[in-house]
């Protein structure tokens, strides 16, 4: 190892995991085969509500190759939890429903489990489920979050009068009634942000292990959060202790959110192999079967209000939200559309008075969680299309209106009094850095924006509706501190610290091992690139694992962009203290104080004397061994660290849409998409591009394609890969990216994240794009998703004609 | 029941006694392990179990195992070549950043080799038309299309040069 390796942090290395991927050597959930495998098939409800009156699986039983056949009655274990009430310890009361591993009494959507077969195979498990009779009483159902609030709506549950799950507020509403009171001008506008489906190409799955040798449980599953679903698993769900389960995530593809959280599914393979004595038991969901028995996200109906004056200050905003979240809750189902979305609602702007309130609704639909961004798209949505109400109102130039209401680059840290920076019990968090004009601005010279007028004229020459949005979001990244999140109950009953442990072997190879859990953002390539420039060793040297609960330190995993910050900054503690006891050791081999020795990349030299000097290969195969150790240091480099980080990140930017509208057809052509992102300093600036890329082809899915729709009676009509509609490489555009660099304050690389930013900023500047081109026809708002039949109609009804 | 079939996949003779029902990708995957070849959905819209067919790419959940009897099938673990020099379109992939997960790289990989055969120099928008049949959730198709560009080039050049330098293996690249 020498001075001169050559520093990797911040360049664009290519992915250190791709050769796997590319040669077809990927090992994914599916891909693992165990000696004497079992297959499980799950059983689910047609129903979208229906109490059960039985379940008779005497035939299924007899079923060529099925082993066993289980119905919930037959578990003894809890409820899944839920975890991350709304308030926390505020005093909101939360009515908690959450999924039995298997239905026991009722289903509240359909996709419930309701018995499972275990079979050799998996056809004959699925043949099986066939022979297995439920007799349902169906009920009224009802999939809309704001009509189950109504009186005389179907009721999901006992616990939960007129379906609300809770009802939480948040910000100042004496102050924000008073600003409206005052108010020279006010726009109002009911928005629905609808729901998706967040379709990762790898569906979910699970291997359950039972060793009745040791009593021991291995589970083998699709997931975000390994270290996590062993703590749930154990502690909430079989009460089997914790250090008796091992929870192993293989190559993950792609998660989006959907893959964070405990699933009943989980627990059931472990009940499974038990059952049938300690053989492994696999079970696949099937695309349809995804649609019903994994997460979906968004879903929110939103009454916004805002308050300004004629020159364009916005002085008020206003929000009420209904929030569905699905039959039963997910594990933070209810934390997403209030931390992550209230507190969140004035985006990058210095509104001083906001008020929100958040009504969490059961419905009989899927259950409904974080997916891209979480409860953060959502807010940037209602943020971004308020502005341009607003300034639609008044008259004012969109890029103007934002310009005006931006927080000023000298106002950070900014103390956000409605939003974030309300404290709980003295707790609170700050917006650390931002400078958000330089982004705009870029952003509008990049797209010609002093032409948008000729621009349109052109358009409308040729048939078509030129419309341009833009998107100045800001996100909370890098969740989160745990003072903050976890210990006075704002978020979730746990801390979101990280961890990470280095060990540089005899050899001098050194071996780096994660708390997070990547799904393709390319950690075994970035935090090697970080480590190599901390201890000045070859990525080549250097490998980086994760995924395993034995083997890697208890983390948190991989969501809410947080891995490159805090994830990272762990590694680098933990280098800290493996450079620290290099510096202590070589000092002892070279007969030097500890003070004098000088850390040039892997040399540990004698300042002042630089040919007396030790490798940290050298310095490792010699305390390795311990031959030969000062008083009081133990042997072997080998060191961990847990970092908590102090605050969240803050990335922000300005993304713009440009969209052609045929008027004719309403067909909507996205054609050009930029995006100035500041998402601090880069650790791979080609991953951050690709994960911008990728975030910003979901948000467009959104405002242009996707949608899960429901029938009245809680079928689901997109329902399929034929009928949700996910974006395709002949529907996009390439994507124009740039950037501003500001970096963060919170952490030592100047990180902020980048997961989610995409997806967080491209919905709202597509709609505001579309509105904007339909605008001239007295369309003041249509509710995504802009589908050619949705233009059309709209269109044809701004004309008068019949729609 | 169970029907006998014989078939080619990627160079090696194979053969097998399948069900009627079982698809071609499950007897690729399950009965010779081949599992780059993956299953994204169940209705042939993702295009993740995209392999050769006799030259042509077909998506493998969509053909029973016995419709392939007495086929040549491709799969990504038969694109490099035989000293383990990657395919253009998996070098080209790695370069540019054409994956994060990872899921719909092979038949992403496969639908692209499928058009470079039938068009050297296809345009972005070609491209794009090309692969309209794979899903990717990940990367927005902006870096797939710029690996498949820059692969169609290689190939051009490679086509034009003489033979001798050798491509990069996993190994030593």
């Amino acid at each position: 190892m020498a001075t001169d390796v050559q520093d990797v942090l911040g360049s664009s290395v290519k992915r250190v995991e791709d050769p796997r991927f590319i040669t077809g050597k990927g090992r994914y959930l599916d891909d693992i085969v165990l000696t004497g495998m079992t297959h499980m098939a799950i059983l689910r409800s047609p129903y979208a509500h229906a109490n059960i009156r039985s379940v008779d699986t005497s035939a299924a039983k007899s079923m060529p190759g099925v082993i066993a056949v289980i119905v919930g009655a037959d578990i003894p274990w809890n409820p899944l939890p839920m975890a991350w009430p709304a308030g926390g310890s505020s005093g909101i009361v939360n009515n908690v429903n959450t999924p039995r591993i298997l239905a026991t009494d009722s289903v509240k959507w359909t996709g419930e489990g309701v018995a499972a077969v275990v079979a050799e195979t998996a056809e004959q498990a699925i043949d099986a489920l066939e022979a297995i009779q439920v007799d349902y009483e169906p009920l009224p159902a009802v999939v809309d979050a704001e009509k189950a609030t109504q009186p005389g709506a179907p009721q999901l549950h006992e616990n939960a009068p007129n379906n609300v799950v809770f009802t939480w507020p948040v910000g100042d509403k004496a102050g924000t009634d008073k600003a409206f009171d005052e108010a020279e001008v006010v726009v109002r506008q009911r928005v629905v942000n609808h729901r998706l489906i967040p379709n990762p190409m790898e569906v979910r799955g699970d291997i359950g292990l039972y060793n009745p040798g040791t009593d021991e449980y291995t589970v083998w599953m699709s997931s975000q959060t390994p270290h996590i679903q062993r703590l749930l698993l154990a502690a909430f769900v079989t009460g089997i202790p914790e250090h008796k389960i091992r929870c192993i995530s293989p190559d993950v593809g792609g998660a989006f959110g959907s893959k964070i959280f405990c699933y009943a599914d989980m627990a059931l393979v472990m009940h499974a192999s038990k059952l049938v004595g300690g053989r492994p038991v696999k079970w696949v969901e099937s695309r349809r079967e995804s649609y019903g028995s994994t997460i979906h996200g968004r879903d929110h109906v939103t009454y916004i209000e805002v308050a300004g004056k004629k020159d364009g200050e916005v002085t008020g905003l206003r929000v009420k939200t209904y929030a569905n979240l699905g039959g039963r809750l997910s594990t933070i189902g209810p934390g997403i559309p209030t931390t992550l979305y209230g507190r969140v609602l004035s985006g990058c702007y210095k509104i001083p008075n906001v008020y929100a309130e958040v009504t969490g609704v059961y419905t009989n639909t899927t259950f409904v969680d974080a997916y891209r961004g979480a409860g953060r798209p959502e807010a940037t949505y209602v943020i971004e299309r308020a502005m341009d109400l607003f300034a639609n109102e008044i008259g004012m130039d969109k890029a103007a209106i934002r310009r005006k209401n931006f927080i000023p680059p000298d106002q950070f840290p900014f103390d956000n009094p409605s939003g974030l920076g309300t404290a709980v019990n003295g707790e609170k968090i700050y917006i650390d850095s931002g400078n958000y004009e330089p982004a705009l601005n870029k952003a509008l010279i990049a797209v010609d924006y002093q032409d948008l007028d000729k621009a349109k004229a052109e358009a409308k020459r040729r048939g078509k509706l030129l419309g341009l949005g833009l998107s100045t979001y800001i996100e909370v990244c890098g969740v989160a501190p745990s003072k903050w999140i976890g210990a006075v109950g704002e978020g979730w009953g746990a801390a979101m610290w990280e961890s990470s442990n280095i060990k540089v072997h005899l050899t001098g190879k050194v071996i780096v091992t994660m708390g997070t859990q990547p799904q393709g953002q390319g950690h075994e390539t970035t935090f090697s690139q970080v480590i190599a420039h901390e201890l000045g060793v070859p990525m080549e040297d250097i490998v980086v694992q994760h995924s395993d609960t034995q083997g890697t330190p208890f983390g948190y995993g991989t969501y809410g962009s947080r891995s490159g910050t805090v994830g990272s900054t762990a590694a680098i503690k933990a280098a800290d203290k493996i450079r620290d006891k290099a510096r202590r050791y070589a000092a002892h081999m070279l007969e030097a104080a500890p003070d004098d020795i000088e850390v040039v990349g892997a040399e540990y030299r004698v300042k002042g004397s630089p040919e007396k000097k030790k490798t940290l290969q050298e310095i490792a195969f010699a305390l390795d061994l311990g031959f030969s150790l000062p008083t009081g240091m133990e042997p072997y480099l080998d060191e961990t660290a847990y970092y908590d980080t102090p605050n969240c990140t803050w990335p922000f930017g300005t993304h713009i849409a440009v969209v052609e509208i045929d008027e004719e057809t309403g067909e909507t052509d996205l054609i050009r998409y930029l995006a100035v992102d500041d998402v601090g300093k880069k650790i791979n600036p080609m991953i951050v591009d690709g994960q911008l890329h990728g975030g910003i082809a979901q948000g467009v899915g959104q405002a242009l394609w996707e949608a899960a729709i429901y029938a009245d009676d809680g079928q689901l009509l997109s329902g399929s890969m034929m009928d949700y509609a996910l974006p395709r490489a002949s529907w996009l555009p390439s994507f124009e990216l740039d950037e501003t660099v500001t970096p963060s304050p919170v952490n030592p690389l100047g990180v902020k994240g980048v997961g989610e930013a995409g997806a967080i900023a491209s919905t709202a500047a597509v709609a505001n794009a579309v509105n904007d081109a339909l605008a001239p026809l007295g369309i003041r708002h249509l509710d995504m998703p802009f589908t050619a039949q949705t233009v059309w109609r709209a269109i044809q009804t701004a004309k008068g004609g019949q729609s | 029941m169970t029907e006998h079939i014989s078939l080619t996949v990627n160079g090696q003779p194979r053969e097998g006694d399948v069900e009627p029902r079982r698809m071609l990708v499950q007897f690729l995957r399950e009965d010779l392990e081949l599992t780059g070849t993956h299953v994204g959905c169940d209705t042939s819209q993702c295009g993740a179990c995209t392999v050769h067919l006799d030259g042509k790419s077909i998506k493998s959940c969509t053909m029973l195992a016995v419709q392939a009897d007495g086929s040549t099938v491709t799969t990504i673990e038969g694109m490099a070549a035989a000293d383990g020099a990657l395919h253009p379109l998996q070098l080209a992939f790695w370069e540019k950043h054409g994956l994060q997960c990872g899921f719909c790289t092979p038949g992403m990989i496969m639908a692209a080799a499928d058009l470079l055969t039938r068009d050297t120099e296809p345009s972005d928008e070609e491209i794009r038309h090309a692969i309209e049949g794979n899903i990717c959730r990940c990367t927005g198709y902006h870096n797939i299309v710029a690996a498949i560009r820059e692969a169609a080039v290689t190939m051009r050049a490679g086509a034009a040069a003489p033979t001798g330098a050798a491509a990069p293996t996993v190994a030593n690249a």
